[in-house]
């Protein structure tokens, strides 16, 4: 099992569990979304082949209304 | 009249009136403002996904990207790092390289910190994005904007949602006289007359949001303020008449009985 930080939430994930697994989970459209790793921004074809290990702080973001 | 279409970062729009997207009632609310104000272009913002809502509605359900030029902003950004970060999240998203760089000052007015805002700016041109930029309505630094290689100049016309129309016309007069990219009003239009006066003024287009989501028919002073965009290019393209501070009979005298 690994802790991590998902968008400020603290939840549990499986041991290799991508952030393809996890958009899947959340039911998230990966064609809608960027997702950040610590800080850093993952290309969108990495997505199956990085796994979430503890203390990762993930950041998944849309847009919304705004001016 | 040949077509007087509007070329911003390369794009080309048939509307010079950008629209925002916040505020509303609900995401139909805003896609049928959107649709009656005639832009072609929206500015949108970037936040985290709400993850314990799974059915919430997006944005993308109602306005399609594809069909709707997206200009992600940075909307509550306070330094040039949050605003950097929140740009390449969003050009991650979809390849979105034009963006409407905001870099707050001071959360009471939310003027633009000019210095992060220039900082930015730099960068984010380094990077291939093609930045509108929101400014305060100084003439030296919406210069400097453009030295820096900003695509478009964006002032406010007062403080953002105020409402409170154009409050310094000469700076933005020379503005626009001074500037060899489109200059855009946005920020502080209160209602569509505000935006005509900044069209018959010279500024390329007008950025709009709380003016039309704010009024109590949204949707008809977004129809309000195509109409008013277009009344104010016209006017400015058709050269007003010059003003003489006496009265000249617009009648003719000869043959007066």
């Amino acid at each position: 099992m690994a802790k991590i930080q998902l968008n400020g939430r603290k939840i549990t994930v499986d041991i290799k569990f991508s952030i393809f697994n996890l958009l899947k989970k959340y039911k998230i459209d990966s064609k809608k979304v960027a997702v950040e790793l610590n800080n850093k921004i993952i290309n969108k074809n990495k997505y199956k082949s990085t796994y979430l290990k503890s203390k990762d702080k993930i950041e998944i973001v849309h847009f919304i209304g705004g001016g | 009249m040949k077509k007087d279409l509007f070329t911003v970062a390369g794009k080309k729009l048939n509307s010079r009136l950008i629209v925002g997207t916040g505020k509303y009632k609900n995401f139909k609310e805003t896609a049928e403002a959107v649709k009656s104000s005639g832009a072609d272009m929206v500015t949108v913002a970037v936040r985290r996904v709400n993850i314990l809502d799974k059915k919430k509605p997006l944005l993308m359900d109602y306005l399609n990207p594809r069909k709707i030029i997206y200009l992600p902003n940075t909307a509550g950004c306070f330094n040039s790092n949050e605003a950097l970060r929140t740009l390449r999240l969003a050009r991650e998203m979809g390849g979105w390289k034009i963006v409407k760089l905001e870099v707050l000052g001071d959360k009471k007015t939310l003027y633009p910190n000019m210095i992060e805002t220039l900082s930015a700016t730099k960068v984010l041109v380094k990077e291939g994005f093609k930045v509108l930029v929101y400014c305060s309505d100084d003439p030296l630094l919406a210069k400097e904007l453009e030295h820096e290689g900003a695509s478009a100049i964006m002032p406010l016309a007062s403080p953002i949602g105020s409402g409170l129309g154009i409050q310094n016309k000469v700076n933005l007069s020379i503005i626009i006289n001074q500037s060899k990219v489109p200059v855009i009003v946005d920020a502080g239009i209160g209602t569509a007359s505000d935006a005509t006066v900044a069209m018959e003024m010279g500024c390329q287009g007008v950025l709009v949001n709380s003016a039309i989501a704010k009024a109590k028919n949204p949707i008809l002073m977004a129809e309000s303020f195509k109409h008013a965009v277009k009344a104010g290019r016209k006017s400015f393209l058709a050269k007003r008449m010059e003003k003489i501070y006496y009265g000249i009979a617009s009648s003719p005298t000869e043959g007066l009985i």
